[in-house]
């Protein structure tokens, strides 16, 4: 019995790796598709963060530099969401754009480890890029940030990628269930979900019901943990308001995420959808 | 993976019995705005093929040929009737089916921009496969079907139909399957390489002790490489028997005459209404 726990969990861990591995392949083969999408998130990012110093030239009273990196810190969430989700996304979407999608799903790889290795690698990737991001527009701003808790900003940022992928594997299985519309239905969860988490403004000023559900978004309390840690210093003790709903929505949203998954594949393999042509 | 296989030579390696797949599909004639009918893609089929025999089924483009191969590797569920694969039940017991399974379509499906090495090595890892146990195997393999060595860092999409279908060939003998699944393996492929591939199924047999399962609407390979053929129709099996069994049934001098007695078709029709289903 134990040998055969082993066993199976030395194949699954295997698995993983390949995933992994083969994530790893696209980005080397696509590395200019890469540098190309960097510097136009570079680009995305500068006009936003230019807000600041517009709000100043027009006489606003406003403190650029804190602004500009309430901005930056907002455009960089964004990215890196945007970067999981795509990631997850990839699960179905790439796989069937290729061809390959029936050889990945009928292979002895459970689908929990073949979504956590889709998920370990988008964090992984998402962390180097929106790091990149973050110092090339922080480097361009000659933002100083004395007082950064940069360890802590880190800390809400892996917490907080927890409930990340498992709203990443809730929207990696739309484009099983629907191949025309599943992926696009993706980019509406992930801007839905950073229009009612204050991306770049406080969450004080929507309308009451948005606000209810910023309550529930783990984008709300990373943008929050993360501005604090960054623009504060916020130490630990203080993060702990924002770390704790982050677990528990963590908590719920990887095993919904992964339930969410396994429905929409029974669904797929019901209806004839498990294939490269939809 | 010996550890978990089961004991192959107790129980056949096919076992199929009254199976019946239906998909919701608008029929052409009902009109544009006509509600989607229930239409079965395989009505009823039963089969039984035992360890180490190769059988070939025969039938025009949407007879149910694919459906059949989808639901034996675990991508489709099925309406009714049973199939089991070594015992183990592929709608339930996926996992262990998998294990056992592998399969070459007529798409060599994999992810264009990268290599052969590449695509073969993160396959591999999904079945358990280390580094470690890949790096002489993969060249090993892409030597035995003919694959030129100094090609294997090219990108798939630079290499030809015939020598991407060789690398799908060497991907499914990666896994060593005790079942391999061939849905039309040679459609496409020039005289030369149909007749490689043809050649080097036959030494998969001889060397691996594998049953094949031929899906193909090619008389001659199935005559070439089969034990017993089957007529696929309308979703209906006809017959399963050997060629000569088959001829006599049909009081007919060729295959080609012997399925167009059976279903009062040629082989190259297509069934318009039905393609849908492969």
């Amino acid at each position: 019995m134990a040998r055969q726990v082993a066993f199976t969990l030395r194949h699954e861990l295997v698995g993983l790796g390949g995933v992994v591995e083969r994530n790893w392949y696209l980005v080397k083969r696509y590395v200019w598709w890469e540098l190309a999408f960097f510097v136009w998130t570079v680009a995305n990012t500068l006009t936003i963060v230019f807000i600041a110093k517009g709000l100043r030239a027009g006489g606003a009273p406003v403190n650029v530099d804190r602004l500009t990196t309430v901005l930056l810190i907002g455009a960089v969430i964004w990215a890196y969401l945007g970067i999981i989700f795509e990631v997850l996304t990839e699960t179905v979407a790439w796989e069937r754009w290729e061809g390959t999608i029936e050889y990945t799903f009928m292979a002895p790889l459970s689908r929990p480890v073949h979504l956590f290795g889709m998920g370990f690698f988008a964090v992984c990737y998402g962390v180097v890029r929106a790091g990149l991001l973050f110092g090339v527009v922080a480097g361009l701003f000659g933002l100083s940030l004395p007082d950064a808790n940069l360890a802590g900003a880190i800390v809400v940022l892996a917490v907080a990628s927890v409930s990340f992928l498992g709203i990443g594997m809730m929207t990696a299985v739309l484009p099983l269930v629907s191949p025309e519309k599943g992926t696009q239905l993706g980019f509406v969860a992930q801007g839905v979900l950073l229009v009612v988490s204050g991306v770049y403004y406080p969450v004080s000023v929507l309308p009451g019901w948005m606000q209810w559900l910023s309550t529930i978004s783990p984008a709300t309390y990373a943008l929050r943990g993360i501005r604090a840690a960054i623009l504060d210093g916020a130490g630990l003790g203080t993060l702990w308001g924002d770390v704790w709903p982050l677990l528990a929505i963590g908590a719920a949203a990887i095993p919904l995420g992964l339930e969410t998954f396994r429905r929409g594949e029974r669904y797929a393999k019901r209806h004839g959808k498990l294939k490269r042509s939809g | 993976m010996t550890a978990v296989r089961p004991d192959r030579t107790r129980v056949p390696a096919v076992e199929v019995r009254e199976l019946r797949k239906e998909f919701r599909r608008r029929v052409k004639t009902d009109g544009r705005f006509a509600r989607k009918r229930r239409l079965p893609a395989l009505n009823g089929v039963t089969f039984t093929i035992e360890r180490g025999e190769c059988v070939a089924i025969l039938g025009r483009n949407g007879s149910g040929k694919s459906t059949l191969i989808r639901l034996l590797s675990t991508l489709l569920l099925h309406d009714s009737g049973t199939a089991l694969v070594f015992g183990h039940d592929p709608f339930t017991s996926t996992r262990a089916v998998r294990r056992l399974v592998n399969r070459v379509s007529v798409e060599a499906s994999f992810f264009k921009r990268m290599s052969a090495e590449e695509n073969l090595a993160y396959a591999s890892r999904f079945y358990g496969l280390t580094h470690g146990e890949t790096d002489e195997l993969i060249p090993d393999i892409l030597a035995r079907v003919g694959f030129p060595a100094e090609r294997r860092g090219e990108p798939m999409e630079n290499l030809s139909r015939g020598m991407q279908q060789k690398v799908a060939l060497a991907r499914a003998l990666l896994t060593s399957p005790v079942l391999l699944l061939l849905d039309e393996p040679t459609t496409g492929l020039d005289p030369r390489s149909k007749l490689e591939v043809q050649e080097f199924i036959k030494d998969v047999r001889a060397e691996h002790d594998a049953t094949i399962l031929l899906c193909t609407h090619d008389l001659a390979e199935a005559a070439a490489l089969a034990d017993r053929v089957g007529i696929l129709d309308r979703g209906e099996l006809v017959c399963l028997e050997p060629v000569e069994s088959l001829l006599r049934r049909y009081d007919a001098s060729t295959l080609e005459a012997a399925f167009f007695a059976a279903t009062g078709e040629a082989l190259g029709a297509e069934d318009d209404e039905r393609e849908v289903f492969d």
